[in-house]
């Protein structure tokens, strides 16, 4: 099949005998409208989203679909003043996702210096064990701790959705952040050893500045999640505590004009995770993988 | 690489000398770290399995609180033998077979195409994580209302403009109530894809590109490359892809819950589960199809483990 016994260059050619060289930048340029192609179809609903939040309710019910419609806040004004008010739910989404990703953080740490840095007899183990947690379908609790928050008068409190949110995130956290304490260079362990620094020491100049990011990134995903969180929170709370997603489930049955007030609610609860998941875009991978693909 | 194995830290030789009492101390200083979270997840999440077992067997409903008792096989019987539990068991795999294979194959296709270097790549891959990264429920509203609404949805509204063009009467169809499965599927292909492609880009990018380039230089064609340098190398990363992308999209319950709300046939297992607690407040039968649910999880989990601790094996022996 080699033709390249002779000329050494890779200057290949098709069966048929063609040059290939000619043919690539057109096939070349075909795969990357291709991709763009794809991409914006994929992007389209959500520009869609967006565009249709800033339309007034009369511009966003038509067809076919009016895409020059002249702009308006119509659509965030009766979201955020026209009926409930969306803020106590958007705080209460906040607090939960905000303390139990610093619950998690302060938890998994340590757990990923036992699993990494300092490790214990049969960490593997211990490690499958916290990823086995993550393989439960979670509906499976979900009956238990609802009869323990009904007789514990938990029900509707925002404290029991932080530590079901800390149990659903801890293992994803243990793992990434295993898997970016074990980047540490086993010399600069040693450096600090021998020039005889203390383990504060050794966590605050040599450990921390490597895991910094890593500790970013986990925080923004394990932020993800909880915010993302439906089932438990619908059946968990009711008014007191209601979080953002549970608030959206009142659009599910909506008649009449509401499409761009639906269109703003979906963008501003969305809004924090699409900040959070482009900031940690880089290690969104690492993350979702638990750390097994980098 | 995990320098805790191939070469233990600083602090881990242990002194042959030192006294058992000691080491043993150091064993628990080693521990100590680990234990808190470890304690939390052991009670938090095994727990209420223990619980839910145990309810499982149990002849409980909170209509009749006077009737709780012990139950046997009865709700384990009633589960498997219940025509709405047998339906929700065949729509839970066909929903999350089809989500899985379809968003792998098209996340395939978008990887390829994203592994090349071309003027905006990456503006391409931030538009494709966009999907991801809307809330489930806002997702499945956005899909419901805006694209799927036979009325004024996007989807008819573009029908209707390029018939238009045509001076043709477009189609209208209703989306949901004429295909609700498919609808439901397509919306979360759309969510999954992202995923599927981040992790097969990652596994075309840790590609040997020197082989590959000697390959090329022996003459070998792209797709005989395709074939057999690159799927077989990607293998592990499908495998991932597949069986992470199983175990969220088996437990869905947004996108049932907001398109459907489970009518048309499309009540998957978590949403029967949380029906039956819900709305008919039979707890045993609940926990009994809870139970069906996680031993369905385990089979999967098991693969996903295995493939996972793959992987990690791998990772460690570099």
């Amino acid at each position: 099949m080699s033709v390249t016994d002779t000329a050494p260059v890779p200057a290949t050619r098709t069966e048929a005998g063609e040059p290939r060289k000619p043919r690539k930048p057109r096939s070349g340029a075909l795969l990357s409208l291709l991709a763009w192609v794809v991409g914006i179809l994929f992007v389209l609903p959500v520009v869609w989203m967006v565009l249709t939040s800033f339309h007034s309710e009369a511009a966003a019910a038509t067809n076919p679909p009016s895409v020059f419609a002249p702009l308006t806040l119509e659509g965030y004004r009766s979201f955020f003043t026209g009926g409930a008010s969306p803020w106590p739910p958007l705080l209460n989404s906040l607090t939960a996702s905000v303390i139990s990703t610093i619950i998690v953080l302060l938890l998994a740490i340590p757990a990923a210096y036992a699993l990494s840095i300092r490790p214990v007899k049969k960490w593997t183990d211990v490690l499958f064990f916290f990823l086995s947690t993550k393989m439960l379908p979670v509906v499976a609790g979900l009956l238990p701790l609802y009869l323990f928050a009904q007789n514990t008068r938990l029900l509707d409190n925002i404290w029991l959705l932080i530590v079901f949110y800390t149990s659903m995130n801890l293992p994803i956290a243990v793992w990434m952040m295993r898997s970016f304490l074990s980047e540490v260079p086993v010399e600069m362990l040693e450096a600090a050893s021998v020039d005889g620094a203390g383990l504060a020491k050794t966590l605050r100049s040599v450990i921390a500045p490597v895991v910094m990011p890593g500790i970013a990134a986990t925080a923004l995903i394990c932020f993800i999640f909880s915010w993302n969180e439906l089932l438990f929170a619908r059946v968990l709370t009711a008014t007191v505590a209601q979080t953002a997603p549970v608030f959206l489930t009142s659009f599910v049955t909506s008649q009449g004009l509401f499409l761009a007030q639906l269109c703003a609610a979906a963008f501003v609860v969305s809004l924090p995770v699409l900040v959070a998941g482009f900031a940690a875009q880089d290690k969104l991978v690492q993350g979702l993988s638990l750390g097994s693909v980098k | 690489m995990t320098l805790a194995v191939e070469k233990p830290g600083p602090g881990t030789a242990t002194p042959p000398e030192r006294p058992s009492g000691a080491r043993r101390a150091s064993a628990w200083a080693r521990r100590a770290p680990l234990l808190p979270a470890l304690v939390f997840m052991i009670v938090v999440t095994q727990l209420p399995f223990v619980a839910t077992l145990v309810i499982s067997f149990m002849d409980w409903n909170a209509y009749y609180p006077d009737e709780i008792g012990f139950a046997g096989f009865d709700n384990f019987q009633r589960v498997l033998t219940d025509v709405n539990m047998r339906d929700a068991v065949w729509t839970t795999i066909l929903l999350t077979a089809s989500v899985v294979i379809i968003s792998l194959l098209l996340g395939l296709g978008i990887a390829l195409l994203l592994d090349r270097s071309f003027r905006g790549r990456g503006a391409v891959r931030t538009m494709m994580i966009a999907p991801f990264l809307v809330v489930p429920v806002a997702a499945a509203l956005l899909w419901k209302h805006a694209l799927y609404n036979p009325e004024y949805g996007l989807f008819n509204g573009a029908l209707t403009w390029l018939w238009g063009l045509f001076g043709a009467d477009p189609p209208q169809p209703d989306w949901i109530s004429s295909m609700p499965l498919s609808a439901i599927v397509a919306s979360l292909v759309w969510q999954w894809t992202p995923f599927m492609m981040l992790i097969l880009l990652a596994g075309l990018q840790s590609r040997p590109l020197d082989v590959i380039e000697a390959a090329r230089i022996d003459g070998a064609t792209s797709w005989q490359i395709f074939t057999n340098m690159t799927l077989p190398h990607l293998r592990q990363y499908l495998e991932l892809g597949g069986l992470l992308g199983s175990i969220y999209v088996v437990q869905n319950f947004d996108a049932v819950f907001t398109i459907t709300s489970g009518g048309l046939g499309t009540a998957n297992l978590p949403y029967a589960v949380y029906q039956t607690f819900y709305n008919a407040h039979d707890y045993g039968r609940a926990s009994a199809a809870a139970v069906v649910v996680v031993i369905g999880t385990i089979i999967i989990a098991t693969f996903a483990l295995r493939t996972v601790s793959s992987l990690f094996r791998e990772e460690s022996g570099r």
